[in-house]
């Protein structure tokens, strides 16, 4: 069962109180964009063996969205943090850097 | 490669059983091969296959990382149907089905495929006119399907409760060629005839990472060394992101996990698969008596093939209102597997941007039951350099031209 801390309400919502939303950061390209980005955006997916930041929702409890980094190959979270911000925060990159060495935020999106 | 028959049974019950030779070689890898394919599960084993019957091309390397048909080969429910809604992909479904029905005696394996009949339970107005559309666009596809009437269903299932409270059966579309095979079966099979043409099935041998000069692939590293080869294919299911990065490109595809589960056997009480969409819940009988169930998807990328307790009391919980006798039941043991769903839930046969690199993937929670199918389209892209008539609609550009096969509206549960 995945916990996560809702950053908004602090609550550690269990997974049946959430709903995920699949990747975060990804750039929106609109209707003037290259066929490219706009299926890379639309369609493509990191989706990574490893560390992977996603959007959350607290469904049944503030109904906020929220942005979750966590690792798909063990299931550790390494942190949530509002969904107000276009990357990853300097602390959560610092926490993954410190548990998965010579990992780097990639500029995919 | 000695045959099995009725005949060599008995051959070796008179001589202790001191006379049966390994399924398949044990191979050590070659510095070159004409074709690597990466994993051996269903797809990765079927496109071997007809690589060396259809094409004769026969110096093949087929490197899994475990052993072969672990991944979600060995870990699925078996339902094998067709009744897909576009016509590409009844097209290859029903290829695939087709093949099933004599897939024994081609490989000369038992695969116990049961046709024993498909249905897909309309409980909602919407689910009844969804499925009668089905229906129709079967029969002009030439897939035998048919929509039938709830006595009907319930002649044909007499343990389902027809008037449950919240979602009552209304009808159901009918496969009645539709079915099951062994799962196990399916890759041993393969395995045996494709070691028997000639070609390695090397295992416990990772992939972990692709060559390639100019544009164009010149092999893979793995963990027992480095291996060259003229043609690359990916067939790796829930892998097939990682195996895309390491080739250099981007999939549309999520990986998330699965689960499934079985029940204690009990007396044969239901001969047909029954899958209820609405409910998200589907369930057959096994040969051993378990009931087989599953449902839908866990909900978050994950590659470790758990999933969470919740889906499964979920799963259990919708069927219990359909089949009441389940209750009583205690359920023996669940597992999941990591499939790759794509945004259309229709499969990837194509090209990659990457010389030389094919990729079969993105068969999600449904890919069974089109593994001969799969492996015939995917035999063929690579013998010719380009998709032939089966796969041509299921390439990588769909995406971006806005071509989908879309069968996520089509089935609500899709396996
Ligand atoms: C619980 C569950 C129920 C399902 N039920 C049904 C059903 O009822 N009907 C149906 O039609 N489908 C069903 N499916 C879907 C079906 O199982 C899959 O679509 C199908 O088995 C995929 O086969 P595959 O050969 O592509 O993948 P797999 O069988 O997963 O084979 C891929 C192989 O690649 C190997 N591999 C990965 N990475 C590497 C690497 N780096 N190097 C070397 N090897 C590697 C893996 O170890 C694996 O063995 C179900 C799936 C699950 C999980
Ligand atoms: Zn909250």
């Amino acid at each position: 069962m995945l916990i996560l801390e809702c950053p908004y309400c602090g609550v550690h919502a269990e997974e049946t109180e959430l709903h995920g939303g699949g990747e975060a950061h990804l750039t929106r390209h609109g209707p003037e964009s290259s066929d490219q980005d706009f299926e890379g955006y639309l369609f493509q997916r990191e989706n990574p063996r490893g560390v992977h930041f996603e959007r959350w929702r607290h469904v049944h409890g503030c109904g906020k969205w929220f942005h979750a980094a966590r690792c798909t190959a063990t299931l550790e979270v390494f942190g949530t943090y509002s969904a107000q911000t276009s990357e990853p925060p300097q602390h959560i990159r610092d926490r993954i850097s410190a548990k998965r060495p010579g990992w780097s935020w990639r500029e995919l999106a | 490669m000695k045959r099995y028959s009725a005949f060599a049974i008995a051959r070796e019950a008179l001589r202790h059983h001191t006379g049966w030779e390994r399924a398949w070689r044990k191979a050590t890898p070659k510095k070159k091969y004409d074709v690597v394919i990466v994993g051996a599960g269903g797809h990765g084993l079927a496109t071997a296959y007809y690589l060396g019957k259809n094409h004769g091309i026969k110096n093949v390397a087929i490197l899994e990382k475990g052993w072969l048909g672990g991944g979600n080969t060995g870990r699925n429910t078996t339902i094998i149907r067709s009744n897909y809604l576009q016509d590409p992909s009844a097209a290859i479904y029903e290829k695939a089905r087709s093949l099933y029905e004599t897939m024994s005696q081609d490989l000369n394996y038992n695969v116990m495929f049961s046709p024993r009949g498909v249905m897909m339970l309309a409980q909602t107005h919407h689910e009844v006119r969804g499925y009668e559309r089905t229906a129709h666009a079967n029969s002009l596809q030439g897939v035998e399907t048919q929509f039938i009437g709830p006595e009907k269903v319930k002649e044909l299932c007499p343990i389902i409760r027809l008037d449950g409270p919240r979602y009552p059966v209304l009808g159901a579309l009918y496969q009645p060629r539709g079915g099951t095979a062994r799962h196990d079966a399916v890759a041993w099979g393969y395995a045996r005839a494709c070691s028997d043409m000639g070609m390695d099935i090397i295992q416990q041998c990772e992939v972990t990472a692709v060559r390639s000069d100019a544009g164009k692939v010149r092999g893979v590293t793995t963990t027992m060394g480095d291996i060259d080869c003229d043609k690359l294919a990916i067939v790796v299911a829930g892998n097939s992101g990682v195996l895309a990065d390491m080739a250099g490109f981007r999939l549309p595809i999520e990986s998330v996990a699965l689960q499934a589960l079985v029940s204690e056997p009990i007396k044969p009480a239901m001969d047909v698969v029954i899958m209820a969409n609405t409910v998200h819940g589907y369930m057959s009988q096994s040969d051993k008596g378990e009931m087989v169930i599953g449902g839908g998807t866990d909900g978050y990328n994950n590659y470790t093939q758990r999933g969470s307790f919740h889906h499964v009391e979920e799963t259990v919980r919708a069927l219990i209102e359909t089949f009441p006798m389940l209750s009583r039941l205690k359920m023996l043991r669940q597992w999941g597997g990591i499939v790759d769903i794509t945004g259309d839930r229709s499969p990837i046969i194509s090209k990659t941007p990457l010389g030389g690199c094919f990729i079969n993937c993105g068969w999600g929670t449904g890919g069974f039951k089109a593994i001969p199918g799969s492996g015939w389209a995917t035999a063929e892209m690579i013998a010719q350099g380009a998709p032939g008539p089966l796969a041509s609609a299921f390439g990588l550009e769909r995406f971006r031209e806005g071509r989908f096969i879309d069968e996520s509206v089509a089935a609500g549960v899709a396996h």
